[in-house]
C-alpha cells in the first residue's frame, strides 16, 4: 500500500454534502481527499443567491462554496478538482479510486455525495443547439432573447417562474409541457396563467431542434395522438428537473428505480465502509441544508466505522 | 471584475495585446453566473497542465469586451459565456454557453498541439 495515495476518507463530490463531509472527516484528523468531477461547489454554483442558509442572511452559491471549500482546507482536506473517475473497488475493507490520469488512491471509507444534474431532453439537435437558441438559465441567457419568442419547457416551480421571468425580455412565451396539469405550486400556476405575455401547450413535447447555425425551430409532438408539427422558433428554455449522478454507482451500490442510492439513517449503503450523502441519495428535501446534514451523518458515521476497523485490525492475532 | 483566479482583461487593448504577444490565448467572456463559474474553474484547474497556453477571463457587460461580443463568430451565440481561442492573435476556435472539461480540452489539445512548443 502505498501511504501517500491512502487516505481515511475519501469522498466523491465537492457539493455542500461532500465540503461538509469533508470539513467533519478533516477536524476528526481522518486524512481526507474530495474529488471531484467539476468545479468545487457542484450545484450550489447554479445559484445566483441562496436566502435560506441559516446563519447568512444573503449570499451567492459561488460565495458559499468558496467559504466551505477553504474550511474544510483549513482542517487539512485535500480536494482534487475537474478530475474524472475511471475505476472505483468498494467491495474490499481497503477501497480503491483510479482516475483517468491513472492516479491510484485508497481509502478505509468513501463517502458518495455525487449529486444530480438538470435533465435535458435528450432529443436530436439539443446538443448542437445549446447556447445558440436551446438554454437551461433564464438569469444567464434572457437579455439575448428581448423581443424574441421563445418556449419553456417543463411544469414545474422552475419552470413556471423563469417563464414569467423570461417575459421581461421575450415578446412572447409558450409553456410547452407533457402533462394536461402542471407540479408548480397554485401560485407560480396563477402568475403565469395571468401573464399576457404566456400561452400554454399541456400534453405536448419538443422531439426535435432545428437550425443550421442557429436555432430556428423545433418539433412538437402531440401527446394525445402522436401528430408531430413543426413550429418556427427563436429560443427554448429547458427546465425538467434533475437526475442524480449515479450511472458510474450502478452495480456497485444499491440504487432505487430512480436512480437513487439507498442508505440507512447513518447514510451507509449495502457496501460496508460506504457510504452516501446529499441529492444523490433517496430522499423527499434537496437542499443545501439537508445535503450539510447528510454530509455530516456521514462523516461522523464514516469516523466511527475507520476507528472500528482500526480496532478490529489491531485486535487480529500476528 | 471577474471574482476568478484568472488573468482579468479590463480594456480592448489588453485583449489585443495578450492576443498579439502570446502563441496560444483562451479567453472566457462571461459574468458571474452559473453557467460561466464551471468554465472558469476549469480553466483554473488546468493552467498547470498547460503551460504553453494563456488563459485569461473578460467581464461581458464590461463595454470593451465588443471586441468579443461583436465579433463575426459570435454573432450566433445567445448563451454566456463566449469562450474564444486564439492562435498567434487569430480566433481559430469560439464556444457558446457552458462546456465541459472535456470539451474545453479537446479544442485545447486540438488547436494548440503540445508539439508546436517543442519543435
Ligand atoms: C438552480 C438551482 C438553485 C438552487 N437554489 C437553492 C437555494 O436557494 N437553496 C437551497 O438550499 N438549495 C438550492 N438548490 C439545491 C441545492 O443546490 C442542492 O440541493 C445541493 O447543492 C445538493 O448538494 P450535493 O452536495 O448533494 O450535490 P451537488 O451540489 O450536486 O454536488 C455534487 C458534486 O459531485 C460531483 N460529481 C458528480 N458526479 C461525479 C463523479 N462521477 N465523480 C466525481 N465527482 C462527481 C459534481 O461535480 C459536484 O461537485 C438549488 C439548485 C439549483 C440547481
Amino acid at each position: 500500500m502505498n501511504t501517500n495515495n491512502h487516505y481515511g476518507a475519501i469522498v466523491i463530490g465537492a457539493g455542500p454534502a461532500g465540503l461538509s463531509a469533508g470539513i467533519y472527516l478533516s477536524r476528526a484528523r481522518v486524512r481526507t481527499l474530495i474529488l471531484s468531477e467539476s468545479t468545487v461547489g457542484g450545484q450550489m454554483i447554479l445559484t445566483h443567491e441562496i436566502a435560506n442558509y441559516p446563519g447568512v442572511e444573503n449570499i451567492s452559491g459561488y460565495q458559499l462554496s468558496g467559504i466551505m471549500k477553504n474550511q474544510a482546507k483549513k482542517f487539512g482536506c485535500e480536494i482534487k478538482a475537474n478530475i474524472s473517475i475511471e475505476a472505483l473497488n468498494l467491495n474490499n475493507d481497503l477501497k480503491e479510486v483510479i482516475l483517468s490520469n491513472g492516479n491510484r488512491f485508497t481509502a478505509d471509507a468513501i463517502i458518495l455525495s455525487p449529486g444530480g444534474r438538470s435533465r435535458t431532453l435528450g432529443v436530436p439537435g439539443e446538443d448542437i443547439l445549446k447556447g445558440k437558441g436551446i438554454s437551461y438559465c433564464a438569469t444567464c441567457d434572457g437579455d439575448f432573447f428581448t423581443n424574441k419568442e421563445i418556449m419553456v419547457v417543463g411544469g414545474g416551480n422552475s419552470a413556471l417562474e423563469e417563464a414569467v421571468s423570461l417575459t421581461r425580455y421575450a415578446s412572447k412565451a409558450t409553456i410547452v409541457h407533457q402533462f394536461d396539469h402542471f407540479q408548480a405550486f397554485e401560485y407560480a400556476v396563477e402568475e403565469a396563467e395571468q401573464n399576457p405575455k404566456i400561452s400554454f401547450m399541456m400534453e405536448s413535447t419538443i422531439s426535435g431542434f432545428f437550425g443550421d447555425e442557429k436555432l430556428e425551430g423545433v418539433e412538437i409532438t402531440d401527446l394525445k395522438d402522436g401528430s408531430k408539427q413543426n413550429h418556427a422558433i427563436d429560443g427554448v428554455f429547458i427546465f425538467i428537473g434533475y437526475v442524480p449522478n449515479t450511472e458510474f454507482l450502478q452495480g456497485k451500490v444499491e440504487l432505487n428505480k430512480w436512480k437513487e442510492i439507498i442508505v440507512d439513517p447513518n447514510m451507509q449503503t449495502n457496501v460496508k465502509g460506504v457510504f452516501a450523502a446529499g441529492d444523490s441519495i433517496v430522499k423527499k428535501y434537496r437542499q443545501v441544508t439537508t445535503a450539510v446534514a447528510d454530509g455530516t451523518i456521514a462523516a461522523l458515521a464514516a469516523s466511527r466505522y475507520i476507528h472500528e476497523l482500526h480496532k478490529a485490525k489491531t485486535l487480529l492475532p500476528v | 471584475m471577474l471574482y476568478t483566479n484568472l488573468k482579468h482583461l479590463m480594456t480592448a487593448a489588453d485583449h489585443k495585446k495578450l492576443i498579439s504577444e502570446n502563441e496560444n490565448v483562451m479567453v472566457c467572456c462571461g459574468r458571474m453566473g452559473p453557467m460561466c463559474i464551471p468554465v472558469y474553474g476549469i480553466m483554473e484547474d488546468i493552467q498547470d497542465e498547460y503551460p504553453h497556453v494563456v488563459f485569461a477571463d473578460m467581464e461581458f457587460d464590461n463595454p470593451e469586451a465588443h471586441v468579443i461580443r461583436n465579433a463575426p463568430e459570435t454573432k450566433i451565440f445567445m448563451g454566456i459565456p463566449f469562450t474564444m481561442y486564439y492562435k498567434n492573435g487569430k480566433l481559430v476556435k469560439a464556444t457558446s454557453s457552458i462546456q465541459s472539461k472535456g470539451q474545453v480540452t479537446s479544442i485545447l489539445d486540438r488547436e494548440f498541439e503540445i508539439s508546436d512548443v517543442l519543435v
